[in-house]
């Protein structure tokens, strides 16, 4: 058989290949980040082996709750969206743009050097995979460019995992962003376990992912092979938590401005910002000014910042949006509505961690469902009449 | 992936400021100064009526200020800044000789080129005199491209009103409509009294043929659209300049959103078209 691997060739690798793909991408210079079980739940951080992965968990998910429990087969991959995202390895919660130095007659300033560690990061879900290409739109493609985003991404390494398990407040099949990773990817994998064996079927995206795969101890793909794989697939996709009507969504919210909905969901929230800190796409940021205690240097810092605080808005005389109600409207119709307008997709890829994580369990479906089925009970009265 | 384009380093980070020195400071009202800036090397980038800078004061941090000096000067950038909170407080006490931080031009500008041959009507509220000063000083530059030309300012109080020098010589033109009106007036004032967009009514101008630009408190333009709009002219052809929070004025920190718009990239200057949808609609 021809071994020359190119973008779509597959192979499949033993459940052993996993180490020695870490090894290899640590031979290539790479930091590997994948999933970690910490503080009972899985987070993304530095794996050092195959060890580290979180083999025999499964999460279970809803509104406003999370938990590991054991799993029977040893899957590595057999849980969901955890707390965490990639984004804060690519758009990092904090970050020195610049810093300035008081000089005799004024001040000069020089720019952050950006450290660009080589990144690969093992385990990206196709929800994951999409956000991380809504957030290279959002800030590599504007009038202005992210220059520190663009060099970080640059130099990472992706190794996708195709979703064998989908989580109870995932919809990545109504946001068409998942179970399966189509593009985006240097190499993926679908886990694949049968009782008796347990293997990975690959799939190489880039020229850098088949000189990987080259590298790792494979076989040949055969039809039940790729049959199993797209079977879990389409299992996954059978298994999503929660479902979002995306027809006509943006104009629906964008006419429902005044709806009472908003009103009704700020009584349950708290407006504790979560949602969008564990959101893979959200990317608003703030600025703070500090001084050394000398007053000789300041520095300029961008962090993370949520549309739910009071000040994200202000301006003199108070904030703009003042209300709870507001701030909801403000999150959910730029998500699924404007940033269509901004950048030609939504700002939502169906992971569903902002529901998971809502202290309270507000739910982004059940919300725009609400506006939904209000507007249609308006529109029938209406035809009525 | 892995093979993407790292040549592309831009020769200046639009995050960073350069670096400018204070060269005139002119106070203007009790808590509203113009200063002059120029860069410490380099020209001054040109910029067009209704943009504006990102100012820096040394530690404090930085502010979206709008430019109100002369498109066609050279050599310095012109900022009128009001003392409101941190940052305006530091710019407001910069002395002649001071340095500071500038990023920008950034945002959209005033139709000037796109009024000639129309009639022009100017609504300015307070301190929204500043950003429209640089498009007054195109089009009476250029006075012969346009129609009739129309400037209507108010203020809270006769110590409130801008560049008073200014528009005492723009008044005494005979090409020139201008009218100012206080809210309050007091035992020192002569002049209209009254709201600015009540103005609107008494101006002449051929509604089919008017570009409005008009900028001030966000109730003074809520006003000023339905007078603008009651008279005849078209959404398309009334401009108002935004305000909203601003981090970055580049698109990228999320701020400055109004609905789908980016006040900072897609305006300050938007038409009145664009944002009729939601301008009236409370807490954007
Ligand atoms: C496009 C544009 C043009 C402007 N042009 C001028 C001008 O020509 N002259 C002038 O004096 N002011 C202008 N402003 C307003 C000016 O940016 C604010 O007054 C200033 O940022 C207040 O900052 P502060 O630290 O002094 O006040 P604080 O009250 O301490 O502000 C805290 C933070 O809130 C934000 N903020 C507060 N007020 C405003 C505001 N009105 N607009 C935007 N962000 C605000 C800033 O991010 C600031 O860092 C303009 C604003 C915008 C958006
Ligand atoms: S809005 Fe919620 S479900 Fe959508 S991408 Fe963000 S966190 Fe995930
Ligand atoms: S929706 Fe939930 S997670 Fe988001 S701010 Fe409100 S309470 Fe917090
Ligand atoms: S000010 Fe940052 S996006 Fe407009």
């Amino acid at each position: 058989m021809q071994d020359t691997m190119t973008a779509g060739s597959k192979a499949v690798l033993s459940s052993d290949a996993l180490q020695a793909l870490i090894v290899a991408l640590a031979r290539q210079g790479y930091t590997v980040l994948g999933p970690r079980v910490r503080d009972g739940a899985i987070v993304y951080d530095e794996i050092a082996s195959s060890g580290d992965l979180p083999a025999g968990f499964r999460d279970r998910q809803d509104a406003g709750r999370y938990g590991l429990e054991p799993r029977e087969d040893g899957a590595f991959f057999g849980y969901a969206a955890g707390p965490q995202s990639w984004k804060r390895f690519l758009h990092p919660p904090a970050q020195t743009l610049w810093s300035a130095q008081k000089t005799p007659d004024g001040f000069t300033i020089s720019r952050e050097e950006v450290s660009v560690p080589k990144l690969a990061f093992l385990g990206v879900r196709a929800c994951d995979l999409d956000a991380i290409a809504i957030q290279d739109r959002v800030f590599c493609e504007g009038p202005y460019r992210d220059e520190a985003y663009a060099t970080r991404r640059a130099n990472v390494f992706i190794v996708a995992v195709n979703c064998s398990q989908a989580g109870g407040t995932c919809f990545c099949v109504s946001m068409q962003s998942g179970p399966k990773a189509d593009t985006g990817f240097d190499l993926s994998l679908t886990e694949l376990l049968d009782g008796t064996q347990h293997r990975f079927l690959a799939e190489v995206g880039s020229e850098a992912g088949a000189a990987l795969l080259a590298e790792l101890p494979h076989e040949p793909t055969t039809g039940a092979h790729l049959a199993a794989a797209d079977a879990i697939i389409d299992n996954t996709a059978k298994q999503m938590g929660r479902h979002l009507d995306t027809d006509g969504l943006k104009e629906l919210l964008q006419a429902s401005l005044s709806h009472p909905r908003w009103e009704e969901v700020a009584r349950r929230c708290l407006s504790c910002g979560n949602c969008t800190m564990v959101c893979p796409t959200c990317f608003c940021t703030t600025v703070e000014d500090h001084t050394s205690l000398d007053g000789f240097s300041a520095t300029h810092v961008k962090k993370w910042d949520s549309c739910f605080t009071l000040d994200f808005s202000y301006v003199h005389g108070g904030a703009v949006r003042t209300s709870g109600a507001a701030r909801y409207r403000q999150w959910m119709t730029h998500k699924l509505a404007s940033w269509i307008d901004q950048f030609g997709t939504p700002g939502c890829v169906g992971c569903g961690r902002c529901i998971t994580w809502c202290p309270t369990g507000i739910d982004i479906t059940e919300e725009a469902a609400a506006i939904r089925a209000s507007q249609c009970v308006k529109e029938e009265s209406d035809g009525g009449a | 992936m892995g093979e993407a384009d790292l040549s592309l380093a831009p020769l200046s980070d639009p995050f960073v400021p350069e670096l400018y020195r204070t060269v005139r400071v002119t106070r203007e009202l009790r808590d509203t100064v113009t200063l002059e800036l120029a860069p410490l090397s380099g020209k001054r980038p040109a910029f067009e009526p209704g943009q504006f800078n990102m100012l820096y004061a040394f530690g404090v941090g930085e502010s979206a200020i709008s430019i109100s000096g002369d498109p066609a000067e050279e050599g310095t950038f012109v900022h009128t800044v009001r003392n409101v909170g941190a940052v305006s407080k530091a710019l407001s006490a910069l002395e002649a000789g001071a340095a500071a931080g500038l990023r920008g031009p950034f945002g959209t500008s005033w139709p000037v080129e796109g009024a000639e041959g129309s009639d022009v009507v100017i609504v300015a509220g307070g301190l929204g005199l500043a950003p429209l000063r640089p498009a007054i000083y195109h089009i009476l530059a250029n006075r012969d491209r346009y129609g009739r030309v129309s400037i209507l300012y108010g203020c809270r109080n006769p110590g409130d009103i801008l560049y008073r020098h200014e528009l005492e010589q723009w008044r005494q033109r005979l090409d020139v409509d201008l009218t100012v009106t206080v809210d309050h007036a007091d035992a020192s004032w002569h002049g209209n009294a009254g709201v600015v967009p009540s103005l609107i009514k008494r101006t002449a101008f051929d509604p089919h043929d008017t570009v409005a630009m008009v900028c001030g408190p966000e109730i003074m333009m809520r006003y000023s659209m339905n007078a603008l709009r009651g008279a005849g002219v078209s959404e398309k052809r009334i401009y108002l300049s935004m305000e909203r929070n601003m981090k970055c004025a580049i698109g990228l920190c999320g701020h400055c959103q109004f609905g789908p718009e980016f006040v900072c990239k897609d305006g300050p200057v938007v038409p009145y078209s664009k944002v009729a949808r939601i301008f009236a609609l409370r807490e954007i």
